[in-house]
């Protein structure tokens, strides 16, 4: 049996493919061959480091020696001098961008310091199933502290000086608002989780309850402690349903080991949890909506004040919290409210989880400290925009946020830059769209969204948005004029100023972000009723290249609606007016002689 | 499960809690064994993470292959589902994406019964609570 007592990773991601890692692969394994030693060292292709833009990867183990920018003419130099000789090559290592210093052990390096997991420590750690593996990691210790050793409002000033905010999207300081429901005076107060995830592309909140949902829990006694409540209620949607079995199996477990219930710890606390189910509604995340639903009304928002923390739930003073602002706080009473305040910029502290989706090779789930650049996450965490295409944007914020444009992938992230930006933080849905994303269409289909929606209380929602929807469906359909950009913005702002709630009031965000950094885009559909993006299906327009097409009549025989006609061996013709611009010509084309314009 | 009635319980529990899993990560007793984590939130049972859990069950079971098959939230792949979590004893943890059951079998014939690594290996690239 084959004992390796060292190994080569070799980046198999999209990126370093492309820059021939597998050659540097197969270069390695003929070196060491050569030497004897493919029998004492592995040559392995790994997933993406997620360091693309430094790519090729090899790195070297045990030592973890971290080599950038490798080319297949650089192995034999690593085998002779590094292997054989054990010295590394210093040409190659990783050199820190601020010291200018070589880093040799990749454990140091400030790339692994660009994600770091507080929200999701115990994501993909932890049987989310087993109460004992979370106890094993510091689970409950933080209850057991603030109920043993600190009073209320000794907790509420740790989460205070913690700085932490609101992570739903809104961004209200947290401590702030548990001190103004501890205020409110009342014979009954209530704690709510919020775990009505309703942004498109976000599942952080479902990933978070499904991989730890004692943390939640935890979260959920502490705040009870510092707000007067005994009872807890977690709002989640139906639609998440595994989200919900083992939330029921923690809530069981921890009321099993005395750390829900009566007399917690032997203090005299009391507190429990309940689960509330929502049918998956938009507008049900907004708090007041939310408590409205819970109490077996529809779910319409009322107008703030009284704010929840004084009339919630009930009637009575209501503590609302978001799923991943809850995991925040056991990790901020064990390690210290400066520990959470050293992350983070100097009004964003700590980290946020974001869902990365779209046009991005590594969609995933990321956990960054705010003030990173969105190049940082778009480049060296995500890996890349897929197959090489040029980055066009990215839509924070779902429906109520708006795009980045390339001249912010260097603002760092964080609340009020992302606001000063014209987007929002938002839950933390993260779609980033290349050059192949038509603009218009992409605020359409937020539009959509809303339209769907909208609960109908107000007027401007409900039928403003209606309207904003059918000149967006003009312009992409080719109808468009000029005027209907100008109305565009001015309802817009309309619906902006005048709905009643957050849904509303954010509602025309996507359409005008767009306007404002896209304008080109929305100009070119009513001017010359094009398309620059080549997405509006109306605006394209197929025609045959006569000197590349060869008349092998493929697509003839592949239109599903007869549109193209044409001899054999000769150049063929697209009938406009019978064509569905399905596409299927081009696809089939193995000439590319089918041009769309 | 008697309940725990005070802090000094609570951490009493942990220490015993973390020593058990100590022994299962660093593997200082004799019945060290290769623990596997399958990646099981939803996405990850939608892309098949229940299946690859199963056939690692019934295979190491079959091959007579001690060890110990768990399941645990997202790790954040998605690109890359299902993933797993392989740690043979005294060794760290290897992640590997998209394992289905080709690639499992590969897995345990490789990595777990001869100790080589297998192509596909997500390498780690965030800090934890613990080293920040």
């Amino acid at each position: 049996m084959a004992e390796y007592n060292m190994h080569i990773l070799v980046c198999g991601g999209t990126g370093c493919k492309a820059s021939e890692s597998e050659l540097i692969k197969s270069n390695f394994q003929h070196r060491l061959n050569e030497f004897g030693l493919s029998d004492e060292i592995q040559v392995v292709l790994t997933g993406c480091f997620g360091f693309c833009e430094k790519g090729p990867i090899v790195k070297i183990l045990p030592d973890n020696t971290f080599y950038t920018q490798v080319t297949p003419e650089d192995v034999t130099e690593i085998v002779n001098e590094h292997i054989i000789k054990g010295r590394k090559v210093e040409r190659l290592l990783y050199r820190d961008p601020e010291t200018h210093e070589l880093v040799g052990d990749s454990k140091g390096m400030d790339f692994y310091k660009k994600q770091i997991r507080i929200a999701l420590r115990n994501c993909g750690f932890i049987n989310p199933e087993n109460i004992e593996e979370y106890i094993g990691r510091d689970g409950y210790a933080a209850l057991g502290t603030c109920l043993s050793e600190k009073t209320p409002d000794e907790v509420i000033e740790m989460i205070k000086d913690s700085g932490l905010r609101g992570r739903g999207g809104g961004g209200f300081p947290t401590g702030l608002k548990w001190q103004l429901t501890r205020k409110s005076v009342s014979d009954q107060k209530y704690v709510v989780c919020n775990a009505d995830e309703g942004d498109p592309g976000a599942f952080m909140d479902r990933s978070i309850l499904e991989g730890d949902p004692h943390s939640v829990l935890e979260a959920m006694a502490i705040c009870g402690y510092c707000v007067g409540a005994d009872k807890g209620l977690v709002y989640i949607r139906a639609e998440y349903p595994l989200a919900i079995e083992r939330l029921k199996i923690a809530i069981n477990q921890a009321r099993e080991y005395g750390l829900l219930g009566d007399d917690i710890l032997g203090t005299g606390f009391n507190f429990d949890v309940e689960i509330r189910y929502g049918a998956g509604a938009f507008v049900c995340g907004e708090e007041t909506a939310l408590i409205h639903s819970m109490e077996g009304k529809r779910g319409e928002p009322t107008v703030k004040p009284p704010f929840p923390a004084e009339k919630g739930y009930n009637g009575k003073p209501t503590n609302v919290n978001n799923v991943e602002t809850f995991a925040n706080i056991p990790v901020i009473i064990n390690k210290g409210p400066e520990w959470f305040a050293s992350i983070g910029t100097e009004k964003s502290k700590g980290t946020k989880v974001f869902a990365l989706a779209g046009k991005i090779n590594n969609v995933g789930l990321i956990e960054v400290p705010m003030g990173i650049t969105l190049r940082e996450i778009i480049y060296d965490i995500g890996g890349g925009i897929k197959d090489g295409r040029e980055f066009k944007a990215v839509q924070t914020g779902g429906p109520s946020g708006g795009c980045l444009t390339k001249s912010f992938l260097d603002t760092p992230i964080d609340y009020d830059n992302l606001v000063a930006a014209g987007s929002m933080m938002g839950s933390g849905g993260m779609i980033v769209l290349d050059d192949t994303d038509c603009m218009v269409a992409i605020a359409k289909f937020y539009l959509e969204f809303t339209l769907d929606e909208s609960c109908g209380k107000c007027t401007p929602c409900r039928i403003g948005n209606k309207r904003l929807h059918e000149i967006l469906e003009k312009i992409t359909e080719g109808n468009g004029k000029v005027e209907d950009l100008d109305r565009l913005r001015l309802l817009s702002n309309v619906i902006k100023d005048t709905s009643l709630c957050g849904l509303g009031q954010t509602s025309p965000n996507p359409v005008l972000s767009t306007l404002d950094h896209f304008y080109d885009e929305y100009l070119a559909h009513v001017t010359t009723a094009s398309c620059p993006a080549g997405q509006c299906k109306a605006l394209m327009h197929y025609s045959i290249d006569p000197d590349k097409c060869t008349g092998c009549t493929l697509c003839f025989r592949n239109c599903p609606v007869g549109a193209i006609s044409g001899e054999r061996r000769a150049p063929h013709y697209i009938d406009q007016s019978l064509c569905i611009k399905c596409g299927v010509c081009v696809a089939k084309c193995k000439f590319d002689a089918v041009l769309i314009g | 499960m008697n309940k725990i009635k005070n802090l000094a319980d609570l951490k009493k529990l942990q220490s015993e809690v973390q020593s058990k899993i100590k022994l299962r990560e660093k593997g200082d007793s004799p019945e060290q064994l290769v623990q596997i984590k399958v990646s099981m939130a939803t996405c990850g049972i939608a892309s098949g993470a229940k299946e690859t859990m199963n056939f690692l069950i019934e295979e190491l079971d079959h091959q007579g292959i001690d060890a110990i098959v768990t399941q645990t939230g997202c790790m954040g792949y998605c690109y890359a589902e299902p993933t797993i979590e392989l740690t043979i004893p005294g060794k760290a943890p290897v992640v590997y994406g998209f394992v289905n059951k080709n690639k499992a079998l590969e897995i345990i014939e490789k990595h777990i019964k001869l100790n080589e690594m297998v192509d596909g290996i997500i390498p780690v690239a965030y800090s934890t609570i613990e080293n920040k």
